[in-house]
């Protein structure tokens, strides 16, 4: 994740933020595993085919769907097909800068959809027009419009519920429009380590404070579906196994906060 | 994860489709200094992987911007050739090695002593010239022994392995046919004395025993690759071994 403007947190702000987290206070009043509320905005952009903008805490992005016909991939005939694509706004921060996907955006984009895809959350053997020749392809496009920390639970959030209300344009292929089929949801839990603390969807500066972060993507059984490490710093096995359990305790309540 | 598939890849005693049983790991043969021009090297074979490693510098971090006033940027580059898997793979960077480029980078930076190197890059080339699963771990644990015969101070080598779910059981070192058709990957490097997690990913459907059973099977795997890793470095770089080729 990028530093803050200035390149460096300050020296004081690290040492409060560091002292806080020791007391189990952060510097919002959140307690180190809860989560920043976030409002969710369904059909904001009604021209595509599912869209919503998410805002969680400061963070904010924006999701939209489109689907359109297309071939299926060799090596898959019979199932369509699922990209995900996140876009880092020049608007979201003073140092991001417009142009192709660089490694941030691409590992963003890449554990968020390995959270959808591993967790079957759409059925891609039902978006299949004509076996082998013709599919849906569910092009899922985030962008960031304002980071204060945590893109990849925020753009997870954002893809989910975009995904839950879009409709496949079946009429286009001379068939009735029809609700995109979605099963599983998957939640993405991110937590960061700061000394020997776990903190549970970290804003700006507690993420530039970490020494590493870890997501952890869980669906309702409580199975794990995607995870990734980040950042240089490490975990011990039993951290691991602790922030695995967070993760789907908290991924639970989060289900069922603003997906029930 | 991958499709599904009417091959079975396990039998009725547990054995795997390449003789293997569950918690038993691939060849994995390593040796270091294979190369002329690069600062450190290594090249290893695990499986059917077939990597090289090339590791220049530390030197002077370029372009400017991306120099770290604190410490050196480790910045490694994970580049499949295009004749390494079945399908030809174009060439050049791709999301899929952009991502593995990162997490190995973050990796090794975890072990090498970076402080020491302000404004410096340290670049770590890997090159896998034939795919058979679980490159990115093989590549790393290749990367390791490379920094190290590049001379690079480094607190503890970075050695890792996968473990994975195939037919409902967890197994260690994925083959392809498992990577393909099974339903879960777990690739993961430890630090290989203090065993901190410096990388992990994870794709597929495992529940919290199971990943209980795969992180431990890991582990333990780990400390036979570590040993693999040292004897590669001690047999090259020993003074008996110095010795022998004057």
């Amino acid at each position: 994740m990028p530093r803050d403007a200035l390149g460096v947190l300050s020296e004081i702000k690290r040492s409060f933020i560091t002292k806080q987290l020791k007391e189990g206070k952060r510097g919002d009043g959140r307690g180190v595993l809860d989560f920043r509320e976030a409002s969710i905005t369904t059909n904001y952009v009604p021209r595509a085919a599912g869209s919503a903008m998410v805002q969680l805490g400061k963070t904010r992005v924006l999701a939209g769907v489109k689907i359109e016909s297309g071939e299926p991939f060799p090596d898959t005939p019979n199932s369509g097909v699922l990209t995900t694509n996140v876009e880092l706004l020049p608007m979201a921060f003073p140092t991001f800068e417009a142009g192709p996907p660089n490694e941030t955006s691409i590992e963003i984009a890449r554990v968020v959809d390995r959270g959808i895809r591993e967790s079957k959350m759409i059925d891609t053997q039902k978006l299949v027009i004509e076996p082998g020749k013709k599919v849906w392809i569910v092009f899922v496009d985030i962008n960031i419009m304002d980071f204060d920390g945590n893109l990849i639970d925020a753009c997870t959030l954002a893809a989910v519920s975009a995904l839950r209300t879009a409709y496949i344009p079946a009429s286009k292929e001379g068939g009735k429009d029809m609700p995109l089929p979605v099963d599983q949801i998957p939640v993405s839990v991110t937590m960061v380590k700061i000394g020997d603390e776990i903190v549970c969807d970290p804003d700006l500066e507690e993420e530039q404070l970490g020494s590493a972060r870890l997501t952890v993507t869980t669906t309702e059984d409580g199975h794990i579906r995607a995870m990734q490490k980040g950042d240089s710093g490490s975990f011990t096995l039993d951290e691991i196994k602790k922030a695995i359990k967070i993760s789907s305790d908290t991924g639970a309540a989060l289900r069922k906060k603003y997906f029930s | 994860m991958g499709s599904e598939s009417n091959i079975k890849l396990l039998d009725e005693n547990g054995i795997r489709l390449d003789g293997r049983t569950p918690e038993q790991l691939r060849p994995i043969k390593i040796e270091t200094n294979v190369l002329e021009r690069a600062d450190g090297s290594a090249y290893i074979e695990w499986g059917g992987n077939k990597i090289m490693v090339a590791v220049y510098g530390p030197r002077e971090g370029y372009p400017k911007h991306t120099q770290d006033i604190e410490k050196a940027v480790v910045k490694a580059r994970y580049n499949m050739a295009a004749f390494s898997v079945d399908e030809r793979k174009r060439p050049g960077p791709d999301r899929r090695s952009v991502e593995i480029s990162k997490v190995v980078s973050e990796a090794l930076s975890s072990a090498i002593m970076v402080e020491q190197f302000p404004r410096a890059q340290i670049d770590v080339f890997i090159e896998v010239m034939q795919a058979d699963a679980g490159t990115r771990i093989a590549g790393l644990t290749a990367a390791s022994v490379a920094v190290a015969s590049a001379g690079i101070p480094m607190r503890d080598m970075v050695v890792g392995c996968t473990a994975g779910k195939v037919e409902g059981k967890v197994v260690l070192d994925l083959s392809k046919e498992e990577d393909n058709f099974g339903q879960a990957d777990l690739p993961m490097a430890v630090l290989s004395s203090s065993k901190k997690i410096v990388l992990i990913q994870m794709d597929g459907d495992l529940s919290l025993e199971e990943f209980d059973q795969a992180s431990e099977m890991i582990l333990k795997a780990t400390d036979n690759i570590a040993e693999i890793q040292r004897n590669a470095l001690t047999s090259r770089y020993s003074v008996e071994s110095i010795g022998d080729g004057e």
